[in-house]
């Protein structure tokens, strides 16, 4: 890794998600040189995560395989995963990152064959799924990954099964020896998009998470749709893999709550309206879904999306913030105890399994920047001349969807470029 | 490039390719057939012994065609990248043994397989050029900006700031658009408790004291002619002055008009002056400028204030507009805290259905809102009764009743309809259009196309706007594309682009200004736009053969082609995105790329071999989309899901691509099934060049004369939509086309 060239001139991007790879291809594009830091073994970050995106429905692994591919064939862009960005100094036009990158104890010369993978047994929880199954010790992370190259679970160094991988490469690609390091990289913009992750659903008590199978995320069950996904594509509880026909979606789960997230997270509402979807496309005229929300904030374009939900009858709109869940023990059904606002009726609905629309935090845990940039009280990055050369994009800013995460990387990409320019004039 | 063609073949063993494969027999195929000079076979190509291999013979023996039969064209791409040669992937990897079982009696149809994919690379090496920029255009820095409102004056800061020098049209006489109509805006930093400054006088400062930016006031765009990189500019002043200018990419920040609240009868507007709508408060609150605002009948200090959100959006009723704003629940807040900053004791009641505030400062704000003692009411108004003071009508949904209130003054929250001139023609097809133009002086579609004023007026063929997407917004299609219009270079921002406030249109605007800078970068060096950015090659056309029928002109959804005076097509390098589907279009076969032509494709297909009839062993062609379909074959043969040994397939760039000619000659060669894979069509598509699947499924209507005429059966050739994710379903689709033609028997085509 040590033969990576990185100058004044050169962008770091840190976060290879969708917003990390937007800014870098459109700085790449017009010749800037750019570094990639990604946390992960792969790229894609969340969207890679996703069964499909609203409004469309379509498939976030099309976008994917376009970005991947210029990725690929752009020689300016250099991605460096399982690395973190531990250490930030210096101002505009002339930072110094030092950054932490983890063994993947494969080496490029992996051909992604699989050999290593056929070879061992040991399993792991599956993080790609929220570790609602195993995967092998020796693994792609899934089917797109980028760089399409295996990796090796730390927890499997040391064990037989190791040995099995190594033994299984024929060309010299598994490194059991690999070590942790940390290299030092120039920089004369950094760019932010360390993304978000999904709000600690254990924390909101009352809807037992933590206790009642059937209780779920928004996350989770979108893994749930994924043919490659931990149940096979199916639409089951946890509990007892029993079809889940009868869904409630609980919207603003631990959002817009002083006890947990301040904030709305902008894009919950569109995703269970999404989700509802997906529950008649797997059972049809035999699903029934509840929505309880408190505002639907199906925003601008996408209120025509919204209209289309509400044409369907098997979906039905509760205004209520539920104020808790309890197990029914006979059959697992969660049961949601809460007040219709509309008219002020109590309810004690059963459903076979109920989906928390949980919220969006910033990944980056507030104190925890390597270097001191303006954070707002929920954690996302301000924009402010006192950040110097360093600039938030995507989801690191602001609870956004997609399209305005990209949208938001791309003005980013500019941010860093003109810093950049200034440092290349200045050299002359 | 000049000199002779010089084929060189490279075979890996790895990956099991040599276990399973024979590839002494592959490496005599390449020679034999494919004419390769050279044939190499390694166990480890991309390995950098491998490569060096390659590049040696590139250095020293003249190869310029390289032919590796490995894995598939999208695996190890950093490894086989060599400069100044074509390169030819014959898939053995996913394409042969991941999809076919281990076993000795399937050995010799897997192995046919495998050397026909190597004739096929072999003759697609054959019929390629390396592709070289037309150096049509240089590389023009000069960024032009319509619209001088937040937006454009962003866009043109920021460019100019990264070195881009920028001209601003704004057809009013100052800059500021509607957002120096506003007294106040939403705050866009924490504690996003407050109204703040617009900041409008800043900006519009920054732009004077910018010598990188020019500003024509007053002014239109009344022709723009060319394409990225050599856009030629008529800016034409009110007073009839006009100047032409230079530049490599346009930002389109032409803004929003005002709903027009008189088609809201039911709410008084119109009737009562104290009904306004948010654009006219803000005129109040500027004229009160922090005294207490009057109302407009009788200029009385407003005392109470119900605000009616929603006002003719979110609705389907005739004059309304289907779409949320975004904005305007903020907006209302805003306002509503002009009256209680000012006095707490003035009623503020915001009557909403959904209360629209999002992310963390939208919560903020909202939260603030409550505390300053804003009334939010759920409930939906029904009327506005006229009389000394506005009466609202609503229905409370909270106490489920109904319910009224007078105040002093109403406001209408009304909405953003976008300012994106005239929808194009791009839809159209050659019939229509020609119907069309018959019929020029009636028709509805002819009337709306004069009401409305062109904001560009593009010299394009296909209309003078960028093409609207939903709810007339001239949007990109795409979720991870925000800025991929149908118009290579023109990128919009704002409120035409989609609803949004001032400090989102001010990130687009930002967002837009580096996508033109972009272009106007790449366009210069010859270098395509997304989705196939980079790619030199680019449509050139056989003059002698063209018969001038305007089918690629119509076809291109980009607008990349005109037509000179006698109707010959006319190709904008830097507009077109290099789909390919003017190719398809082409009934007389002479449109090409370097690359990718008509004999690229077609001799790929001729080069397969076809057993003869009882041998039994059909042969599929399958042309599969290089986006979704292609990795959804590559990903079914990475979790090892078998298909068919009789299908060939061969990546297309885009389904609409796809040539007739293609479909025919391989029928008549003896093909037994013909499946074209592309992209799901229709109001939610995906094709990422529009509509290449749709063109295709249109196309391929005509092939059934084509099989009567030749006899044979309708289910041989057949269109599927695909998706990416669809790894399960393009093997069984495959298997089940295998076992049609097991039903319906061998084609009588065999030679």
């Amino acid at each position: 890794m040590s033969d990576i060239v990185a100058t004044n001139q050169t962008i770091l991007v840190v976060g290879g998600g969708i917003s990390g790879m937007t800014a870098a291809i459109e700085a790449a594009e017009v010749g800037k040189q750019v570094i990639v830091i990604e946390k992960r073994p792969f790229i894609g970050g969340r969207v890679s995560q996703l069964y499909k995106y609203f409004p469309k429905l379509c498939f976030p692994t099309c976008g994917l395989e376009i970005n991947q591919r210029r990725i690929n064939a752009n020689k300016n862009i250099t991605v460096v995963t399982m690395a973190e960005v531990t250490g930030l100094v210096g101002e505009a036009g002339n930072y110094t990152a030092s950054v932490k990158i983890s063994p993947r104890y494969v080496n490029s010369n992996c051909t992604a064959c699989g050999a290593c993978g056929d070879a061992v047994e040991s399993e792991f929880d599956n993080e790609f799924n929220y570790n609602m199954d195993k995967r092998k010790g020796a693994y792609l992370p899934y089917n797109l990954a980028q760089p399409q190259r295996y990796v090796i679970d730390p927890q499997m160094i040391g064990t037989d099964d190791a040995q099995k991988a190594k033994d299984a490469c024929k060309f010299n690609a598994v490194d059991l020896d690999m070590q942790e390091e940390t290299i030092e990289l120039k920089a004369g913009a950094v760019i932010y998009a360390t993304g978000w992750r999904p709000y600690d659903a254990n924390k909101i008590q009352p809807y037992g998470y933590d206790r009642i199978k059937n209780v779920i995320t928004s996350v989770e069950f979108e893994r749930m749709m994924d043919p490659f996904g931990p149940t096979g594509g199916k639409l089951v509880r946890p509990s007892d893999g029993a079809e889940a026909k009868k869904v409630a979606f609980i919207q603003c789960a631990g959002s817009r709550d002083r006890n947990y997230l301040k904030h709305c997270s902008r894009i919950c509402c569109m995703a269970s309206l999404k989700q509802s979807t997906y529950v008649s496309e797997k059972y049809g005229d035999d699903a029934e879904v509840s929505i309880y929300y408190i505002d639907i904030r199906a925003i601008d374009r996408f209120d025509d999306f919204y209209q289309k939900v509400q044409d369907d009858k098997n979906v039905t709109f509760i205004k209520s913030k539920v104020a808790s869940i309890v197990e029914n023990k006979a059959n697992g059904n969660p049961t949601l105890h809460g007040v219709d606002t509309e008219g002020y009726n109590r309810y004690a609905n059963e459903h076979d399994l109920v989906v928390l629309a949980v919220g969006m935090e910033p990944s980056v845990d507030k104190d925890t920047f390597p270097i001191e940039i303006k954070v707002n009280d929920e954690g996302f990055i301000e924009h402010d001349e006192a950040n110097g050369g360093v600039f938030a994009a995507g989801c690191s800013s602001d609870a956004l969807d997609v399209n305005r995460a990209v949208q938001h990387a791309t003005a980013a990409a500019l941010r860093a470029i003109q810093v950049v320019n200034r440092v290349a004039k200045a050299e002359g | 490039m000049a000199g002779e063609m010089k084929i060189g073949a490279y075979v890996c063993k790895g990956c099991g390719i040599g276990e399973r494969l024979n590839a002494d027999q592959l490496a005599t195929t390449a020679t034999r057939d494919g004419k390769a000079a050279i044939c190499q076979q390694h166990d480890y190509l991309c390995s950098e012994e491998g490569v060096n291999m390659i590049q040696n013979d590139i250095d020293n023996e003249g190869v310029n065609r390289v032919v590796i039969a490995a894995c598939s064209r999208r695996a190890k791409t950093d490894a086989f990248a060599f400069k100044h040669v074509t390169l030819h992937r014959a898939n053995l990897r996913e394409g042969v043994i991941w999809v076919r079982p281990d076993s000795d009696d399937q050995q010799e149809t897997t192995q046919e397989m495998a050397d026909d994919y190597v004739r096929m690379a072999c003759a697609e090496a054959k019929y390629s050029k390396v592709p070289e920029a037309s150096g049509q255009q240089g590389v023009n820095r000069n960024i032009l900006i319509v619209g001088g409102g937040v937006a454009g004056m962003t866009a043109a800061l920021e460019a100019s700031k990264a070195g881009y020098p920028c001209t601003i049209v704004e057809k009013a006489a100052t800059l500021g658009g509607a957002v120096a109509q506003l007294y106040k805006t939403i705050p866009t930093k924490a504690p996003y408790a407050d109204p703040q400054d617009s900041g409008v006088d800043e900006l519009i400062a920054a732009i004077e004291a910018d010598s990188n930016i020019t500003v024509h006031l007053n002014s239109r765009t009344t022709n723009i002619a060319g394409a990225p990189g050599r856009f030629a500019a008529d800016i034409s002043a009110e007073s009839g002055a006009t100047v032409t200018k230079d530049f490599g990419a346009i930002v389109q920040a032409s803004g929003f008009k005002p709903y027009d609240a008189n088609q809201l009868p039911e709410f008084a507007y119109g009737k009562n002056k104290d009904v306004v709508t948010q654009l006219e408060l803000e005129a109040l609150a500027k004229a009160a400028n922090g005294s207490a605002i009057k109302r407009p009948s009788d200029g009385k200090e407003v005392s109470s204030v119900v605000f009616v959100q929603c006002a003719g959006q979110r609705s389907k009723k005739e004059g309304h507009l289907e779409h949320c704003s975004g904005y305007c629940c903020s907006a209302s807040i805003k306002q509503a805290m002009y009256f209680k900053d000012q006095n707490p004791d003035v009623e503020t009641t915001i009557m909403y259905t959904d209360l629209r505030t999002p992310g963390a400062g939208g919560e903020n704000f909202y939260r603030s809102g409550q505390k300053k003692g804003i009334i939010f009411t759920k409930s939906v108004v029904s009327e506005v009764v006229n009389g000394a003071n506005p009466t609202v009508k609503f229905k409370d949904l909270i106490l489920n009743e109904e319910a009224e209130v007078e105040a002093d003054l109403v406001v209408l929250a009304t909405g953003m309809v976008p300012n994106a001139g005239q929808a194009t023609r791009a839809e159209l097809t050659i019939e229509e259009n020609e119907d069309k133009a018959d019929a020029k002086s009636s028709g509805e579609a002819q009337v709306i196309r004069v009401e409305v004023e062109s904001i560009l007026n593009l010299d394009y063929r296909q209309g003078k706007d960028v093409p609207h997407m939903a709810n007339g917004f001239a949007d990109s299609h795409f979720i991870c594309f925000p800025y991929e219009t149908q118009r290579t270079g023109i990128y919009t921002a704002g409120p035409t682009r989609r609803p949004m406030d001032a400090k989102q249109a001010m990130d687009d605007a930002m967002g837009a200004a580096m996508r033109a800078i972009g272009e106007a970068e790449n366009a210069g060096l010859g270098k395509a736009a997304h989705p196939r950015s980079g790619d030199l090659s680019f449509p050139t056309f056989r003059k002698e053969g063209c018969t001038q029928c305007k089918r690629c002109t119509v076809e291109c959804p980009f607008g990349a082609i005109n037509e000179d005076e006698q109707g010959y097509p006319v190709y904008n390098e830097s507009r077109c995105r290099r789909c390919g589907t003017c190719m398809g279009a082409c009934p007389v076969r002479v449109i090409s790329f370097e690359s990718y032509s008509v004999d690229t494709v077609g001799q790929q297909l001729k080069a397969v071999d076809i057993p003869e009839e009882f041998d039994e062993k059909p042969r599929i062609l399958v042309l599969a989309c290089e986006n979704d379909a292609y990795p959804a074959l590559d990903m079914a043969a990475q979790n090892k899901l078998e298909y068919s040994a009789f299908a060939r397939v061969i990546p297309v760039r885009c389904l609409g691509s796809i040539s007739l000619s293609w479909i025919t000659d391989s029928l008549n060669s003896g093909f037994d099934g013909i499946m074209l894979m592309g992209c799901p069509s229709g109001d939610n598509y995906q094709c990422h060049f529009v509509k290449g699947s749709g063109t295709a499924q249109e196309r391929m209507g005509k092939v059934g004369d084509t099989l009567q005429s030749l006899s044979l059966e309708k289910e041989r050739v057949a269109t599927y939509e695909i998706s990416i994710t669809d790894i399960h379903k393009v093997p069984k689709l495959i298997n089940d086309m295998a076992t049609t033609i097991e039903k319906i028997g061998m084609s009588p085509f065999k030679f």
